[in-house]
């Protein structure tokens, strides 16, 4: 039982790699223009697909198709900004909320009308490679996904702490008509916001395409996760939503042994409403 | 004078089953069922401003709740109806209570309406009892008795029926004491709590009355199809079907939601019989998120609204 447990706990963890760079790109979203991204789990659907067709059709390594992703999806998230969000931006929640539920609309049921309800997977030379640490066994792709997303993160660090771009990201969401006094022009701050934000999450979808099963439907689930890790780590906080996506992870994979399989997706869900009624505003909020 | 042409549109209605062959009444079937789900929804998204993207629990209760006690017990469900309707105000007090208690508002609210209507699908998959994923064959006794009729038109004048007992109730609420606290809530909580409106108790009543109406509608769906599984009567694409004729026609109107239903019913319905057969079964939602995002770009008070501004600005000139 034990070696069963810390099994769960070091796949979550890996797991948690992930869900914390796809929430990152989440809260960044929500930090800088204050917009709740409903089609989230739709846009990690996309960065596997884009990734999945890449390997299926020209045989490119889902590796190698990460830039691909993050530039497609960033271009995705910039004019999805640009052109739906920022007439907008300054409406009720409610209307933001509407738009982006609309786009993921539209963008699950093109996958779903394009290839099909398929359930579609990429098997590569190394999907079945295995690490053992001590008893625990680590898949290979998901040891690999990890540390590409704690790097991506790091990176995105770096470019929101020293980079002029990101001083001026930073200075849009903390207090936009300042930014504006001095000279930072927030409108175009906005859509390249959003388009980072995507970006995180299409490398998240390229990053588990070799372990994770591709559907036009696979969306929702991560949309839910997304929301639960970064009310966690606290909405708009960059170091919360790594926090939260490796506590999220190891509780969903912990939860999932506990709990019969065709209940595994009940633990993610019952720790959203747990989150939303006991810590609304986040562990380290007020 | 004013009711004439209500009174004339009526009339045109409970004649036209006579008249239309079965398909159309299908489709004339669907228009009022969702413009009454629609409306339903209407009264705590539209009127108290608490978006609700969890309606197809109240609904799936109501579908379940009926079904099981006629399948396994017998009970009519006529009674079983109430019974539904009941549970699903029980469950909606106690998600309310539980989210209001603790402050959640806007996109929060739309979150936990969607978590727990998660998990009542989730819940309803997994156990055998409730038909698990197959769902449940509502048996075939066909009796006025059993909420069973041969042949669609007592199924359209039971959903007329309900419609425009709704649209009463919509009517009725605009100008009364509830009504004008639940705008009082939409428009801005604060004050409205800052004016002694008891926010949170009223916030429940708008909750409680949806639910208690939406898990009707649940019972007709299964008696209309004989079927439900946890797809169709509890997942997320329901309570968007609902929200989305609202939302469209006009929230927070009494006759925005039909007027939804009358323009977006026939367009999914179409779709639904010429495009799923050409493969292109994705193409309906498609299209709906694409009504969505142009709806709050560009006539975000929905149709209602905007038709009667129309008029209004054709009589004064």
């Amino acid at each position: 039982m034990t070696s069963l447990l810390l099994q769960a706990i070091a796949s979550g963890f890996l797991m948690g790699g992930v869900y914390g760079l796809m929430a990152t790109g989440l809260t960044l979203i929500f930090g800088v223009m204050k917009v709740v991204n409903l089609a989230h789990g739709e846009m990690m659907m996309l960065g596997m697909a884009i990734s999945y067709w890449l390997f299926t059709l020209a045989g490119i390594d889902p590796y190698l198709s990460i830039p691909v992703s993050i530039f497609l999806l960033f271009l995705l998230g910039f004019f999805i900004q640009r052109f739906l969000i920022n007439p907008i931006l300054h409406a009720s929640e409610h209307m933001q909320i509407l738009v982006t539920l609309g786009v993921s609309l539209i963008l699950a049921n093109s996958a779903l009308l394009l290839w099909g309800p398929n359930i579609r997977s990429v098997t590569t030379s190394y999907s079945l490679e295995t690490l053992w640490i001590g008893e625990i066994v680590l898949d290979l792709p998901r040891v690999v996904a990890f540390l590409f997303a704690l790097f991506f993160t790091f990176l995105l660090y770096l470019l929101l702490k020293k980079t002029e771009l990101g001083k001026a990201i930073r200075a849009s969401a903390d207090n936009p008509e300042a930014a504006l006094l001095v000279g930072i022009e927030v409108n175009r701050i906005y859509p390249i916001s959003f388009g980072i934000g995507a970006a995180c999450v299409g490398a998240s979808g390229s990053l588990i395409i070799p372990f994770y099963d591709l559907t036009p439907h696979v969306g929702p689930p991560f949309t839910m996760v997304a929301f639960t890790i970064i009310i966690l780590g606290g909405m708009g906080s960059l170091s919360g939503a790594l926090i939260g996506g490796l506590l999220v992870g190891v509780a969903e994979s912990v939860g999932a042994i506990l709990l019969s399989s065709s209940l595994k997706s009940v633990a993610s869900t019952t720790l959203l409403v747990l989150v939303l009624l006991f810590k609304p505003r986040g562990l380290f909020g007020k | 004078m004013k009711y004439v042409p209500v009174l004339f549109g009526l009339a045109i209605f409970l004649i036209l089953p006579v008249v239309v062959d079965s398909y159309f009444l299908t489709i004339l079937i669907s228009i009022f069922y969702y413009a009454y789900l629609s409306s339903c929804w209407n009264i705590l998204g539209g009127y108290a401003g608490q978006l609700s993207l969890g309606h197809a629990a109240f609904f799936g209760i109501g579908a379940y709740t009926s079904s099981l006690l006629f399948m396994k017990w017998q009970i009519t469900p006529w009674l079983g109806m109430w019974v539904g309707a009941l549970l699903a105000t029980v469950f909606a007090l106690f998600m309310g209570s539980l989210s209001f208690r603790f402050g959640l508002r806007g996109f929060y609210f739309v979150l936990i309406t969607w978590a727990f209507a998660e998990l009542l699908r989730l819940i309803t998959l997994s156990l055998d009892v409730l038909g698990g994923p197959t769902g449940i064959y509502i048996s075939v006794h066909t009796s006025p008795w059993q909420f069973q009729f041969s042949g669609r038109g007592p199924y359209y004048y039971i959903i007329l029926g309900l419609t425009i007992f709704i649209l009463i109730i919509s009517h009725k609420l605009e100008a009364s004491k509830p009504g004008f606290y639940f705008k009082a809530i939409r428009e801005n909580e604060l004050a409205a709590e800052g004016s002694g409106v008891a926010t949170a108790r009223y916030k429940l009543l708008a909750l409680a009355l949806s639910a208690f109406l939406t898990a009707l509608g649940g019972t007709f769906y299964a008696q209309y199809l004989k079927y439900i599984d946890p797809e169709t009567t509890l997942g997320v694409s329901l309570s968007i079907e609902i929200m989305i004729r609202a939302l469209v026609g006009g929230s927070g109107t009494p006759f925005g939601p039909l007027i939804g239903s009358f323009i977006l019913t026939p367009l999914s319905e179409l779709s639904r019989t010429y495009f799923t057969k050409g493969g292109l079964e994705g193409l309906p939602l498609i299209i709906y998120g694409a009504v969505l995002i142009f709806i709050v770009l560009f006539l975000p008070q929905g149709v209602a609204t905007w038709m009667k501004e129309k008029i209004a600005g054709y009589k004064n000139r």
